[in-house]
């Protein structure tokens, strides 16, 4: 009887899943044309546009946004791994723990008061820069995992052949474990891609095309929200079909990477 | 290579990663610092009484976050609730009965409900959840659970409720997989000896399993209280945004990061925003507390046990 229940609990647990899937695909299906994804929005209420700016933007925002994010993540992760199993690297680890807590919201906001206010006005690199920070304990984490799963005989042999330490980490250690990090830039790179609270304060979102840092840009969620809390039915329509493309990007990224290996994305994630 | 250039390598490689480390320690720093340095208007001018304030009066410059702290901790524990028993369902199923070929398949699903974004929940939930709630669910609960008191009022759909139930969707995921981690780090003898005296495997599972793992799934628990706290774009489309206390779940409500969300750009004033900064303060330090307390529990069960098990 009670196996049946906890059996029940993880069917019931799937059912979201499907409907989520399947409502996104339904109602945004209708309305994924070719024009969609290379037009910028129309003017309010008239038929047609789309969210090209938004995809362009997004892409563009994580790109920076990865140029911060994975070098520090990747360093601290190396630091945790290979010179930190010690009370110093305890005090790193709890403050990537911290940092991956933090609220995305209030990472945005922070970013918003060291970038934007300083800067004057709402801009693509904020926005990047809000989205790296929160790239950082999560690749950190994993990839600090990752490395101590490289078995410690393969240090020693590369040592005793004469490689000093720090090559040894780059071109022994890492070398090995290079799928692994891969694997978890790709799933934090997915996690973030979705976010849309740090962006409000610091991309902030834009009706035209804008690729440059130093203005404001549209990202693919912000885009979405703005559209699902409008008034008009041709608005909810285009967030439906937003959504399709973003939840297409963020799964594909995700199933790919976790068939190839055994990694998902909650590792780190916690 | 001689022995001059391979102590500089190290050297040099050594202050690189030790730079990325406290980089990643000065940002933390930095969050703290601007959070405090904002509110600082607000906390001179409001003091502690901006906790336990009902007004929110942007034209009188008169600010109080109880009703966002109150909405915060009670959509959360709505969340709790329903996600709770469906977690721990799910970590026991996959990790002590589920057949072995199923097994990857299901986790991959509960995964994937990870990977779905807050505004795409938000987007569900407001076009799909909602309606479902006020025409079938909440006249059910009204009808035959008004004697709680937390039913009453009109039936809107959007509401504490309709938060609470997004949220538990949403913190399912990462309650399941701590608890899992939880539940292989508990000795294999534990379970073995439980069915050497003749338990049957759920007693087995409640004495061997559950009750060594409790700590450990107290922390899991706490944890996605932690980040059912920090959720915005869900909640902001499904709560309301009425900055008040009822006792009803059905009524609107109004959370921290929701106020922020949808008053900052538009704050008027340095005092509103100040104000909202030390909402955001406030929203920090309980994910911190709760995150924090959530971690030494959950490590005084899985501590010793090596990385790979827990992958």
């Amino acid at each position: 009887m009670a196996l049946g229940a906890i059996a029940l609990a993880a069917l019931i647990v799937t059912i979201p899943l499907f409907l989520i899937l399947g409502t996104v695909v339904y109602r945004g299906l209708p309305a994924l044309t070719w024009s969609f994804l290379t037009q910028i929005p129309k003017p309010v209420g008239e038929a047609g546009g789309g969210m090209a700016n938004a995809i362009g933007g997004s892409i563009m925002i994580l790109a920076m946004a990865s140029v911060i994010g994975v070098p520090l993540g990747v360093g601290a992760g190396v630091f945790l791994a290979e010179y930190g199993r010690n009370q110093w690297g305890n005090i790193v680890r709890f403050t990537a723990d911290v940092l991956n807590g933090v609220p995305s919201i209030v990472i945005g906001m922070t970013a918003w008061a060291l970038v934007v206010v300083t800067q004057r006005h709402f801009s693509l690199m904020a926005g990047s820069v809000a989205l790296g920070i929160m790239m950082i304990p999560t690749i950190s984490r994993t990839t600090e995992e990752v490395l101590l799963l490289v078995p410690q005989a393969i240090r020693e042999a590369a040592l005793g052949l004469g490689i000093p330490q720090w090559r040894t980490t780059l071109s022994v250690v890492i070398r090995t474990a290079r799928s692994g990090i891969v694997t978890s830039i790709m799933l934090a790179f997915a996690r973030v891609a979705g976010e849309t609270a740090p962006l409000m304060f610091t991309a902030f979102g834009n009706q035209y095309w804008n690729l440059k840092p130093d203005q404001p840009t549209a990202a693919l969620p912000l885009q979405i929200f703005s559209y699902a809390v409008m008034p008009q039915e041709q608005a909810h329509q285009q967030a439906w079909t937003g959504a399709l493309v973003l939840i297409a990007m963020i799964m594909f990224t995700i199933i790919v990477f976790r068939l190839i290996s055994s990694r998902g994305i909650m590792k780190g994630a916690s | 290579m001689g022995i001059k250039s391979s102590f500089l390598g190290d050297a040099a490689f050594r202050s690189i990663v030790i730079t990325c480390a406290l980089a990643l320690v000065a940002i933390v720093g930095l969050v703290l610092f601007e959070l405090l340095s904002q509110s600082r208007l607000s906390m001179s001018k409001f003091g502690f009484k901006f906790l336990t304030k009902t007004i929110w009066d942007p034209v009188a410059e008169d600010f109080g976050a109880l009703p966002f702290i109150f909405g915060t901790l009670v959509s959360s524990l709505v969340a709790l609730v329903l996600a709770v028993p469906l977690s721990l369902g799910t970590a026991l199923f996959l990790t002590e009965i589920c057949p072995r070929r199923i097994r990857p398949v299901l986790s991959l699903l509960v995964e994937l409900l990870a990977a779905i974004p807050s505004v795409i929940y938000g987007l569900w939930g407001f076009f799909v959840m909602a309606p479902f709630l006020r025409v079938y669910v909440e006249p059910f609960l009204a009808r035959y659970f008004a004697w709680t008191g937390l039913f009453g009022g009109p039936k809107y759909g959007y509401g504490m409720l309709a938060a609470g139930a997004i949220l538990a969707i949403m913190i399912l995921p990462i309650i399941s997989s701590i608890t899992r981690e939880v539940i292989i780090a508990i000795p294999r003898q534990q379970r073995e000896a439980a069915l050497a005296l003749g338990a049957t495997q759920w007693e087995m599972l409640r004495m061997a399993v559950l009750r060594n793992a409790r700590a450990g799934i107290l922390g899991a628990v706490i944890l996605g209280l932690g980040r059912a706290f920090g959720e915005t774009m869900a909640v902001t489309m499904l709560i309301g945004n009425r900055p008040e206390i009822a006792k009803s779940l059905f009524a609107p409500g109004y959370s921290l990061a929701s106020v922020i969300a949808n008053e900052f750009t538009e704050a008027v004033g340095d005092v509103y925003l100040s104000a909202l900064m030390e909402g955001a303060l406030v929203l920090f330090a309980l994910t911190l507390i709760v995150n924090a307390l959530a971690r030494l529990l959950i490590w005084s069960i899985t501590r010793g046990t090596p990385a790979r098990a827990l992958a």
